[in-house]
Formats: C-alpha cells, sequence, structure tokens
C-alpha cells in the first residue's frame, strides 16, 4: 500500500478513525495560540470548569493586534485601549492556565508563524493547529498544520484533539528552473491565479517536484502560508536535507539521540512512489513571471507586464460581477498595464513574507537608493529575534537610509487592527497575504506582491519590475 | 449553543461571491474578548457609511430583510480568515442559516460549531431560488435540518449534505466539547504510546 505525506501523517495521529456517524478525533502535537481567537476559548473553559490538558504542548504569542511602533524604554506602548485589554487577557489567562507565553517584553515575541519555525518548534509529521488561517505556513516542514476556530482552540485546549472528517489530497507539482527574478510570493501567486480562491477547498494541497526542491524554508514558507487562498485545508511540502538542516540547533529542536531518531521518523514521512492524489495540477516553472495582484481576492492575480483582465471576457456571469466589482474598488480599468501606478504605501512585512531572507532580498534593491517622495514604507521583521538579525547585518541601516520606517515585530498593516493602517483610498503594495477590501484598513487597495517588487516599487514611486530596475 | 431543528423565515440575499470574513466582520472589531454584540459590526463596511448610517443599497438594510433568519449568499461564503467572529455575527444579527452553493472549509466549521447552518444547494437550485425571491422578496424558504432538506418557495425540495455528527449537536444544541472531553481514555490510551514531539516548557 502506498500513500502520501499527508496520509501517513493523518494515520499517526488518530486517535479514534472516522465512522460514518463521527469525525476522527485526531491528535495535536502542538497548538499556537494568539490574543485574538482565544478569549473567548479561555472563557469557555473557565465556564466549564475544564482545565487545559496539556498546556506543554502549547505556546502562545502577541502579534495581531500589538503594536509595532517604536519601544520606549524597551516597552512597547499599547495605546488602544481594547487592543491592550486583550493582550492582558491573554496574560491571565496564560498565567491562569500555565500556558508558555512569549509575551510583549519576551526576546522571543513575534508573529505566531514565523515563531514557531523559529524556534524549531514546528517538525516534520507533527500536527499543528491555531486558530489562524495561515497557520497552513508549518505545513512547509511536512508538518499537518490548520486554521481552525475559537470553539475548536477551546477543544483543543480541552483534550489536545479535534474532531475532523478526512480532508482529500491534491497534488500541485512544479517542475524545472524558476527564473531570475521570480520568488516563492510570484510562484503561489501564480498558483492560486491557476486554481481559484477555492480551487483547493476540501484539500489537504502537497507541493511537488524540482522547483519546489531547490527552495529554502523560508520560500517553502511562503508557498504553504497561502494554501489558504486557494481554499486548501493546509498545504504540506515534503521534508528533506533542507528542512532537516533549518530545525537543527534550534532552541526546541531535539538534541542527540532523539535528533538521530527524529531524522530516521523524517525520512519515512515523503509520498511513497506511485502513491495516489485525489487530484493533480502541473506547472512548469520556466513559464513564471514576478506576479502582482490587481483586485480585491488573492487570486486576482496577473504577471507584473501584463495587463488587468476585462471583466466582459469573464467565462461566467458571477465572475464578471466579481471582477467589474474588484476593478471598480481598486480604481482600475479593463486592459490597464499596473507598471507605473502610483501608490502611497509600501509595506514589507506579514507571516507571508518578514524572514531574513525576505528583508534581505528587499535590502538588496534598497541599496544605495531612497524612497521616492510621497510614499511611506514600512518594513516590520516577523519576530524579535528577525530583527536583531536584520540589524547585526546592517538591514535596518539600508531601510532607515533609504528613508523607509523600522518597525518592531508584528502583523501590522497586514490587519489594520493595531494601528498600522491604509487610509481610506490609498494603495498600497503589500509582501502580506490577503487584498481584500479593506483589509489593510477600511478603503484601502492593497496589490499584493513580493519583497523584491514592493522594493522596486518603493524606490521607484509607483509599481515597477524589479528586472528592469534601472 | 441554540438547538436548530425546522426553519421557516424570509431572506435576504447578497449574491457575491466569494464574500470573505473581513467584509462579514472587520478585523478593527476583533480586539474584544467577548462572543456577543458582534451584530453590530456585520459587514461593517458595506452595510453601513461613513458617519456608521445604514446604506440603503445594501441589500440587510432593505425594508424586505426585516426579520429574515436566512442569508442567501453567492459561491465560497466565509472565504479568508479563521476568525470565528463571522459567524458570531451573523448569530448575532438574527440570522440562522446561510443558503449557497458552496462554503470555504473553516467557514463551515465554525459556523456549525456555534449553531449557524450552512446550506449548500445545487447551482441549479440555488438559482431557482434567487430568480425566485427576485420576483417575490417576503416568500418563506423552509429548512428542515432533520431530514436535510430545503422546500422552495415554489414548493420544490431539495436535500443538501450536512455531517451527521454536526447535525446531531445542532438538532440536540449542544457542542463537541461535551464528547471530546468523554474520549479521556482513548486519547490517555494514545498519549501512552506516542510520546510528545516537543515541549514548550
Ligand atoms: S501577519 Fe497577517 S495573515 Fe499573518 S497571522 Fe498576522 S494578521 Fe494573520
Amino acid at each position: 500500500m502506498t500513500s502520501t505525506l499527508f496520509e501517513k501523517i493523518w494515520a499517526a495521529h488518530l486517535v479514534r478513525p472516522e465512522t460514518e456517524s463521527t469525525p476522527a478525533v485526531l491528535y495535536v502535537d502542538l497548538h499556537l495560540v494568539h490574543e485574538v481567537t482565544s478569549p473567548q476559548a479561555f472563557a469557555e473553559l473557565r465556564d466549564r470548569g475544564v482545565r487545559v490538558r496539556r498546556p506543554e504542548l502549547t505556546l502562545a504569542t502577541m502579534d495581531h493586534s500589538t503594536p509595532t511602533t517604536p519601544r520606549l524604554g524597551g516597552h512597547l506602548q499599547v495605546l488602544d485601549t481594547q487592543a491592550s485589554g486583550q493582550l492582558k487577557q491573554l496574560e491571565t489567562n496564560c498565567d491562569e492556565f500555565g500556558i508558555k507565553l512569549f509575551g510583549l517584553d519576551d526576546s522571543r515575541q513575534g508573529i505566531v508563524h514565523v515563531i514557531g519555525p523559529e524556534q524549531g518548534l514546528t517538525q516534520p509529521g507533527m500536527t499543528i493547529v491555531c486558530g489562524d488561517s495561515h497557520t497552513s505556513t508549518h505545513g512547509a516542514f511536512g508538518a499537518l498544520a490548520f486554521g481552525i476556530g475559537t470553539s475548536e482552540v477551546g477543544y483543543v485546549l480541552a483534550t489536545q484533539t479535534l474532531l475532523q472528517r478526512k480532508p482529500r489530497n491534491m497534488e500541485l507539482r512544479i517542475e524545472g528552473k524558476v527564473p531570475p527574478g521570480v520568488t516563492a510570493k510570484d510562484i503561489i501567486l501564480a498558483i492560486i491565479a491557476k486554481i481559484g480562491i477555492g480551487g483547493a477547498t476540501g484539500n489537504v494541497l502537497e507541493y511537488t517536484g524540482s522547483a519546489i526542491r531547490s527552495l529554502g524554508m523560508e520560500e517553502r514558507m511562503t508557498i504553504c502560508n497561502m494554501s489558504i487562498e486557494a481554499g486548501a485545508r493546509a498545504g504540506l511540502i515534503a521534508p528533506d536535507e533542507t528542512t532537516a538542516d533549518y530545525i537543527a540547533g534550534r532552541p526546541f529542536a531535539p538534541v542527540g539521540a532523539d535528533w538521530d531518531a527524529a531524522l530516521a521518523r523524517w525520512d519515512q514521512l515523503a509520498s511513497d512512489e506511485g502513491a495516489r492524489y485525489d487530484r493533480s495540477v502541473h506547472l512548469e516553472a520556466a513559464s513564471l513571471a514576478p506576479m502582482i495582484t490587481f483586485g480585491t481576492n488573492p487570486s486576482m492575480a496577473i504577471p507584473i507586464d501584463g495587463r488587468v483582465p476585462d471583466p466582459a471576457a469573464a467565462p461566467s456571469g458571477a465572475e464578471r460581477t466579481d471582477l467589474d466589482k474588484a476593478l471598480r474598488y481598486m480604481a482600475l480599468e479593463p486592459g490597464q498595464s499596473l507598471l507605473g501606478r502610483a501608490v502611497d504605501v509600501v509595506f514589507v512585512g506579514s507571516c507571508t513574507n518578514s524572514r531574513i531572507s525576505d528583508l534581505r532580498q528587499a535590502a538588496a534593491v534598497m541599496r544605495g537608493r531612497r524612497v521616492a517622495a510621497g510614499v511611506r514604507m514600512l518594513v516590520v521583521p516577523g519576530s524579535r529575534n528577525v530583527k536583531r538579525q536584520a540589524e547585526d547585518e546592517g538591514l535596518d541601516r539600508v531601510f532607515l537610509d533609504a528613508g523607509a520606517e523600522w518597525r518592531e515585530a508584528g502583523c501590522s498593516m497586514c490587519i489594520a487592527m493595531n494601528g498600522d493602517q491604509l487610509a481610506p483610498g490609498q494603495s498600497a503594495v503589500s509582501t502580506s497575504n490577503r487584498n481584500f477590501e479593506g483589509r489593510q484598513g477600511k478603503g484601502g487597495r492593497t496589490f499584493l506582491a513580493s519583497p523584491l517588487t514592493a522594493a522596486a516599487t518603493a524606490v521607484t514611486g509607483a509599481i515597477a519590475d524589479v528586472r528592469t530596475l534601472s | 449553543m441554540k438547538p436548530l431543528t425546522l426553519l421557516t423565515s424570509s431572506c435576504v440575499v447578497l449574491p457575491a461571491a466569494n464574500v470573505d470574513t473581513d467584509q462579514i466582520i472587520p478585523a478593527r472589531f476583533l480586539k474584544t474578548v467577548e462572543r456577543r454584540g458582534l451584530g453590530a459590526h456585520l459587514f461593517a463596511d458595506w452595510r453601513l457609511d461613513e458617519q456608521g448610517q445604514p446604506r440603503p443599497d445594501f441589500p440587510l438594510n432593505s425594508p424586505a430583510a426585516a426579520g429574515a433568519a436566512i442569508l442567501v449568499a453567492g459561491h465560497n461564503f466565509g472565504c479568508g480568515s479563521s476568525r470565528e467572529h463571522a459567524p458570531w455575527a451573523l448569530l448575532d444579527f438574527g440570522f440562522r442559516a446561510i443558503i449557497s452553493t458552496g462554503f470555504a472549509d473553516i467557514f463551515r466549521n465554525n459556523a456549525l460549531k456555534t449553531g449557524l447552518l450552512p446550506v449548500a444547494l445545487s447551482p441549479s437550485a440555488h438559482a431557482t431560488l434567487l430568480q425566485q425571491l427576485a420576483d417575490s422578496p417576503r416568500v418563506p424558504v423552509t429548512i428542515d435540518l432533520e431530514s436535510q432538506t430545503a422546500t422552495l418557495p415554489n414548493g420544490t425540495v431539495h436535500a443538501f449534505a450536512v455531517d451527521p455528527f454536526a447535525r446531531h449537536c445542532l438538532l440536540n444544541g449542544v457542542d463537541e466539547l461535551g464528547f471530546l472531553l468523554g474520549q479521556d481514555a482513548a486519547i490517555a490510551a494514545y498519549e501512552s504510546t506516542h510520546s510528545s514531539r516537543v515541549c514548550t516548557r
């Protein structure tokens, strides 16, 4: 019997297999918690008098409603009383239930999907959940990782398990060599554009092929991160040497005999030769170009030198309406090129693109250049560790010298609930993952792209192609 | 969770496809630590103008929408973030069921866990319903969870799928936590044969 990576992880975590009448009881190896989707879950536990079953398999951080403005005397100032109440609530909850918290003053604080891998907590073959849809990020390590709602956060706290129906399993194979100027962000935007915003609904998406194998871990995280934008339950990439090299030596990584045992286990995880997927989609890496979104969901993306599609040419009435509405919101015309379109803000950050390699890419473009007049550029590291490393490498100087803002770690302008946001009518090129209406601030317009495109846009003052930057 | 067995109600139609959870409840309203009260912010940026007044052209604000407990939405409703605040806001506003041709996975899960029933009809049944509601906006639709059927205003009956366990929970107004807590022995047995992968301590 051959099995896929997904099937192997699924089978290894069944407390009870599914039946006609009940879903499977699936064991959770690691539960990540943040301030926004957990307070009501803890309240439920308190109401019912239930304790947290395995606090030592749980880690909390603060990221979403956390300000990223400079620390005063080493401390973040949370001016928003509601946000500050929510952050305090998380502290109280973690205290009361015995959960480790990377609070605002902890040197390891950061975006939940940045710190898990950074700390070596994210490991192949695990099941990982979090009350956050971008939990799919951790799938880059060959871990089955998916977002859950607040009720389920409570179930996992209480029982370390979830009731789950087995999802379908889809393969996305990308073969060949990725052209210069094309990053992981461009690859995933191209994938979502191809299969659609609901194209992987009900599926765990495994990325395979030589182009995927050639990517580093941070690039793989960028890809898996956005699996949810195609509707996927989770994204997965089989672990290999690149994976093990990345994990080795991190604070929570196994050591000694445990490390050897882990390596042996991880070695068995890859999908077997001839294993069957419910569906396979193929893409040639050579055909890929830098991508940018033009619309109001992540599947509305085109090559950066392409043209905005004409709703009149859409295959169905519903798609026509959707596209029409998006172009109106974005103030774009059919057939228009995005190159040269002025922007107000450039945002480099979020759990998609805020790791050291992302910052290095942006800095490489910024070095010796200046942010164009009238443009505000925010560079927001994904964690305090990333921030320190970037500062050790002098990247902060590159950004500051160019006239960009160098911020504290957090979700920042990805979500507009922490003070960082667009004003109505403003446009931004952002390295985050969602361009929904108002996502970065009410009335704001978002163009999603890679850190390279974001940096090229910042120095140009308008949407720019990094490949032809003068 | 409030049980749901049989629901007969007029509907509000929000035909757009791919309505994401950032529209259902914008992120700036997620700083609450409560479940209640989110209905005031449901579809805030579509429903309300700059002054916080209802926009007359938004379907939920039409006089015909008053009292409707069923939202008829476009395909892939609830895509995007995992915020359970989305079904909480819909429930708090007064909805008990959403009819579409398909739902995003996390939204469907969250909805079922909070007492909001997602009903996925075939594209043709959905189109028929939209037509009937365009002709007479106040006609009621009946959703019977027991028999898993939706009866459209023209009397045609359409089956819909619900996970049997979620159906059981919703019919009886119980959540899954009780069941999972009852699995204690099986969970302990699993833990005794599978050592922890990590320790966050
Ligand atoms: S960076 Fe954005 S997408 Fe990622 S966890 Fe934070 S808010 Fe969510």
